[in-house]
């Protein structure tokens, strides 16, 4: 039965706060219907009494059990052992990142996530919202907010952390089950708040290998003549300005292109540019959850991206014909 | 522990016809002809539409309730479209930026036009009543509270109807609000409306604390008092420290975005984190200045419907004080998942928690009162049944909430939005509608249909929970807040139809619940016949005027344990029958023993009120449009009025002594009660002062190098200038004190002697071109050093110490100038010196500040490691 993100996770980090929550949920139930049976019990208590013409009286009342035993004692139980749940809790390692931990650096933008996985030995690779785990081995996150609060939320791996311009936060996800969760912003960023959800894919050890050593890899070269053309109308129509496609064209407003290993920041550095098509393909959403990722979909974004997510730095290109739409779409495609 | 017998000294005086005084009555029956005419002329409300210009509590108070109410019912139907767009998934009813303003005004409008005012509302209209007064102690301060409340909170929800709303959420985030991200016009109304309409908050609150510990009827002690009264003392003492922390923090804001003062910016050393910590330093006590008036209210009406005495009544009030006291303690539990430091989260965890034992002793108490009495079945013991039943949740929710791991999944998701209505609605609205029920005969004599109420309940609490407790489900689900539409894979569907089913449902009770109310109101006045058999005096038929007698208290509840009170209070055989001077007036006890110390002069009718309260709306409205020339003279009118009202004030009476009973006469005129609420408005000021400084705190200690690179404090011989300058101001102000002493041996009345009153007028004006010197020297100082708000939010918080400062020094000079006026004009007289002492006060309190502004900011930089 999956009662849903937090009560059935999958992550260890949800995991370990899980029973928690059914415990408060439980005892909160408890609580509540044993103070609702008091209250049935006061109501017929007073039956006895005989109903003296509105004159004020009173029948008697062990008033000292109600209060100190109800109303002192019984909560300084409850809290006080929600006290010392809440100090377990700060003074406790939670769930730390071990030396082996993948670092993947988070800049939350309005409103996407440009992520940059940190990949011993080679460049960072630039990807965005979607974030890819190995099954089994934590990735710690180090995230940063070059323009507003965001929070990342990923209810089924860990509880949210808000991201703040200025500060850079931390938050590590570890899950031993493939799957995929959507991760909303939690905190409200303004126009496109509703659309920049996080996709967080976990893979298996093998399977993850694979798509990193396809990340590693520069674009695909077009191969049909529809394709090539698709990549003139993609450089003619300037999307080059914001969109790096590596080996094919860097963005000029993007991130630089060389980004060697161990670089001292642990953050995405600060651009202007939009997310890295590289391998757009390879990712199941547009637009930060706006839109399915397949030929439709392409179509419907670059047309009428306004319209799907207002308030997105892309203008909407309603205005292409229907052979030149179809070219990009193809090319965009082939970006495995 | 006076009622842990119940039955002890309640049924005995019941039993016995013996004749009800003991002791004598204040006054004599049968009284002399004309005495009751007198006193009816004298309160003689405005005729017709001119009742705007009333200033009595009973008019100003029924027009703030309904303007409360008028609130409720437009920000309810903001919350009814968003349910709608959110009924089902995809939906585009609502385009993303107008359902971000949408939930925007309805959090804004409902917490800052429904929930603050109508708490104040409420006890402006009841509290002069229970607690034995003709009027609150300042009826024009209430009214230009309410005015500028009504016009300034009309205009700003007006906004949305121009598609100018602000859009940045009720808790106004930067740097989502900042100028780079909300350019629009939108966040400065937020910023300017609702500051301003704070200010009408905190005159409010000054007025009734004022009014609760220094209007009291003769003999009601503290330990006498209404628990309601109580309440609403914890209320207004949390508003004068709670509400200076968001007129800080909207200054800020505003400063920022209008004059690009950083304080926000993290790139030029602000932090976003201060707002929030200045927003919820006032947020959280604000929660519970909504829920303690709502308890109180509750625990008022209990007894009441019970027809027994509350059980442990001395422990609810302690409770309450508890949770005021606490409610300071843990606004950083909206912050947890912000990344604050360990101690920070300890602390505010267990406070969170503890927050709860007095919410948890007073339930107890109300359910011990309900086990020891008989409970009436009416609609409004339903209401308190159904806000206790709300309220466990809410609280339960809350202390969820307060255990860090679960809020790190529960924060900002739908399951805060549940948690958050179960305590607002649960713990406002229904302890709000029992009230309704109970003390609408008040009104005009009737009460609501008891067979529409039963509807009514049943409808609003059903409705309610079906629309609000799904959310909980919903947020566990993964629902974060303030998106506006949802993909139908998200398996939120069905929660978020059935919470938009149940709003529907809300949204019916409370219309018919207006219907009702509406029929009710427009029948004919008429006696309301004490229907529920009250305990408090606000069951005395009451007038324009009050009572026609301040009643002799002798009980917390006296309309139960002294009998026949009320027709003595009738008869005019209680303290102050008439009104000895002629006009309205007002009898001042002592706070602790209310003992008779002095009658005071109210003042009447009249439109300087509502003129300066529109005034004032006007000129932060229209400076926000830009309207510059035009909101300077709005508020220019604002000031005249103002200083008209002031200018009357003080004065000699036409009588020096006054006989409110048989052999008991009290001085006429007095300014203790100014004066205090002069101390009032102090602490306020002295509040904001030191949210600035703390603003400057934080962002001093996260500077890197401090000062910044580029900026640079005055010399310390320049800075120890300027606070001589400030303290020898405030020795000028004190020697024209002394000398308009001098001389008060003769007699009080007698003018000023020409060179004693050339002294008082010489060192007022040594005070004020001292403070106009301070205040100059000090902006050169810091200009010479070179200070550029705009280059980091280093030098942007010594900047607005520094406005700060000058602001003071302003308010210094204008007092310096009013004394000096009337001075001039034979006013200023040692007995008549309220300008002076507060002139006294607020010098001395400037003088305070710059010396801990000076400390603090010359300070730091030697003390914080490089």
């Amino acid at each position: 039965m999956n009662f849903g993100p937090v009560l059935s996770p999958d992550g260890s980090a949800a995991q370990l706060d899980a029973p928690l929550a059914w415990a408060l949920m439980a005892g909160a139930a408890l609580l509540f219907a044993g103070v609702m049976a008091l209250l049935v019990y006061a109501l017929l208590r007073s039956r006895r009494l005989p109903h003296l013409h509105g004159q004020p009286h009173g029948q008697p009342l062990r008033q000292q059990r109600w209060l100190v035993g109800g109303g002192l004692v019984l909560p300084l139980l409850v809290l006080g052992a929600l006290a010392v749940v809440n100090l377990r809790h700060l003074l406790g390692p939670g769930v730390n990142a071990p030396t082996h931990s993948l670092v993947v650096g988070v800049n939350a933008k309005a409103w996407w996530w440009q992520l940059r996985v940190q990949d011993p030995g080679h460049p960072d690779l630039y990807t965005a919202n979607e974030l890819v785990l190995p099954v089994g081995r934590p990735v710690r996150l180090s995230m940063v907010s070059e323009d507003l609060i965001h929070s990342l939320w990923v209810p089924a791996l860990a509880g949210k952390v808000d991201v703040l311009p200025g500060r850079v936060q931390h938050l590590v996800l570890h899950t031993e089950k493939a799957g995929r969760w959507s991760g909303p912003c939690a905190e409200f960023c303004g126009l496109g708040h509703t659309q920049m959800v996080l996709q967080v894919v976990a893979l298996p050890a093998a399977e993850y290998a694979a798509w990193l050593h396809n990340q590693r890899l520069p674009a695909r070269t077009p191969t049909s003549a529809l394709q090539q053309r698709g990549l003139q109308h993609f450089m003619a129509l300037r999307c080059n300005a914001c969109h790096t496609v590596r080996g094919v064209a860097q963005a000029v407003l993007g991130p630089p292109a060389t980004t060697g290993p161990g670089r001292a920041s642990e953050g995405a550095e600060e651009s202007a540019g939009g997310p890295d098509l590289t391998h757009l393909a390879s990712r199941e959403f547009l637009g930060a959850g706006s839109v399915r990722n397949n030929a439709a979909g392409l179509r419907a974004w670059i047309t009428g991206v306004q319209t799907l997510k207002p308030g997105a730095r892309m203008p909407g290109y309603g205005h292409l014909d229907e052979a030149t739409l179809h070219a990009l779409v193809a090319y965009l495609q082939q970006l495995q | 522990m006076e009622n842990e017998l119940p039955n002890a000294g309640l049924n005995a005086p019941h039993d016995s016809a013996h004749t009800p005084a003991q002791h004598p009555l204040p006054n004599d029956l049968p009284r002399p002809p004309g005495e009751l005419q007198q006193l009816q002329a004298a309160w003689l409300p405005p005729r017709g539409w001119r009742i705007v210009s009333s200033v009595n509590n009973t008019h100003i108070g029924l027009f703030y309730i309904g303007t409360a109410l008028l609130f409720f019912v437009l920000a309810g139907v903001l919350g009814l479209l968003i349910r709608a767009q959110l009924a089902v998934p995809g939906n585009t009813l609502l385009s993303a930026a107008t359902y971000n303003q949408i939930f925007t005004m309805h959090g804004t409008v409902m917490m800052f036009l429904f929930a603050v005012p109508v708490v104040e509302a409420l006890a402006v209209y009841l509290l002069p009543s229970m607690l034995g007064a003709r009027d609150l102690p300042f009826p024009r301060l209430s009214a230009y509270a309410f005015w500028a409340y009504a016009v300034g909170g009309l205009a700003f929800f007006t906004t949305l109807f121009f598609g100018v709303a602000p859009d940045g959420g009720w808790t106004l985030y930067p740097p989502l609000t900042g100028k780079a991200h909300s350019p629009g016009l939108g966040a400065d109304f937020w910023l300017l409306g609702i500051g301003f309409i704070e200010i009408s908050a905190i005159a409010g609150a000054v007025e009734l604390i004022i009014g609760i510990l220094m209007t009291r009827a003769p003999g009601m002690t503290l330990t006498r008092m209404p628990v309601y009264a109580w309440a609403m003392l914890v209320v207004g003492v949390m508003i004068v420290f709670a509400f200076p922390s968001i007129i800080a923090g909207t200054a800020l804001l505003e400063l920022e975005r209008a004059y690009d003062w950083p304080f926000f910016i993290a790139e030029r050393g602000g932090d976003p984190l201060l707002w929030q910590h200045l927003f919820w330093f006032f947020g959280h006590p604000e929660v519970y200045i909504i829920f303690v008036p709502a308890a109180g209210l509750v625990t008022m009406l209990l007894p009441v419907l019970a027809r027994t005495p509350l059980v442990g009544e001395r422990a609810v009030v302690w409770a309450l004080v508890g949770v005021g006291v606490l409610s300071f303690a843990l606004w950083m539990h909206h912050m947890f998942t912000a990344g604050l430091g360990w101690w920070s989260v300890a602390l505010t965890s267990v406070a969170s928690l503890a927050v709860a034992v007095p919410s948890v002793l007073q339930v107890f108490a109300w359910l011990a009162t309900i086990a020891q009495g008989h409970l009436r079945r009416c609609t409004s013991a339903f209401f308190v049944l159904g806000f206790l039943a709300l309220f466990v949740i809410g609280g339960l929710t809350g202390v969820m909430t307060a255990v860090i791991a679960f809020d790190r999944q529960a924060h900002d998701s739908y399951f805060i939005v549940g948690h958050l209505h179960y305590v607002l609605i649960g713990g406002l609205v229904f302890p709000l509608f029992a009230a309704l029920y109970h003390w609408l005969p008040l009104v005009n004599g009737h009460t609501l249909s008891e067979r529409v109420g039963r509807w009514v309940f049943w409808l609003m609490f059903s409705g309610f929970n079906i629309a609000f407790f799904p959310m909980h489900i919903t947020g566990l689900s993964g629902m974060p807040r303030r998106v506006h539409t949802y993909s139908a894979e998200s398996g939120w569907a069905w929660l978020n139809a059935v919470s938009s089913a149940g709003a529907v449902v809300l949204a019916a009770g409370l219309a018919l619940c207006l219907w009702d109310l509406v029929r009710t109101l427009r029948k004919p006045e008429t006696e309301h016949g004490d229907p529920w058999r009250g305990a408090t005096l606000e069951w005395v038929p009451n007038n324009d005027y009050g009572m026609r007698s301040m009643p002799q208290i002798t009980s917390a509840r006296p309309l139960w344990d002294q009998p026949g009170l009320q027709a003595q209070i009738e008869a005019g055989a209680h303290w102050l029958p008439g009104n000895p001077t002629g006009g309205r007036e007002a009898l001042i006890t002592r706070v602790r023993d209310a003992k008779p110390v002095y009658l005071m002069a109210l003042p009447g009718d009249g439109w300087t009120p509502l003129l300066a309260a529109l005034g004032t709306a006007g000129f932060f409205l229209l400076l926000t449009v830009g309207w510059v020339a035009t909101a300077w003279a709005c508020g220019l009118t604002a000031i005249i009025c103002i200083c008209i009202w002031l200018w009357g004030l003080d004065r000699a009476s036409t009588i020096t002594h006054a006989a409110i009973g048989r052999d008991v006469s009290v001085p006429v005129g007095g300014q203790r009660h100014a004066v205090w609420a002069f101390v009032l408005v102090l602490l306020v000021d002295g509040t904001v002062f030191l949210s600035l400084l703390y603003a400057h705190l934080h962002v001093a200690m996260a500077a890197e190098v401090c000062p910044p690179p580029g900026a640079a404090l005055p010399a310390a011989g320049l800075a120890l200038a300027v606070l001589l300058l400030w303290a020898s101001a405030a020795g000028a102000v004190e020697l024209a004190s002394v000398r308009l002493h001098l001389g008060t041996g003769l007699t009080k009345h007698t003018p000023l002697q020409q060179h004693q009153a050339r002294g008082v007028q010489w060192a007022l004006l040594a005070a004020a071109l001292l403070t106009t010197a301070a205040c100059a020297l000090a902006l050169v100082a810091h200009n010479a050093a070179g200070l550029n708000p705009r280059a980091d939010a280093w030098s942007a918080t010594v900047a607005a110490l520094l406005a700060c400062a000058v602001l003071h020094g302003v308010c210094v000079v204008a007092f310096a100038a009013f004394a000096l006026a009337r001075s001039f004009c034979g006013l200023l007289l040692p007995c008549h010196r309220a300008v002076l002492d507060t002139l006294r006060l607020l010098v001395q309190a400037s003088l305070l500040q710059a010396v801990l502004a000076t400390a603090v900011v010359h300070g730091l930089p030697s003390w914080l490691p490089l």
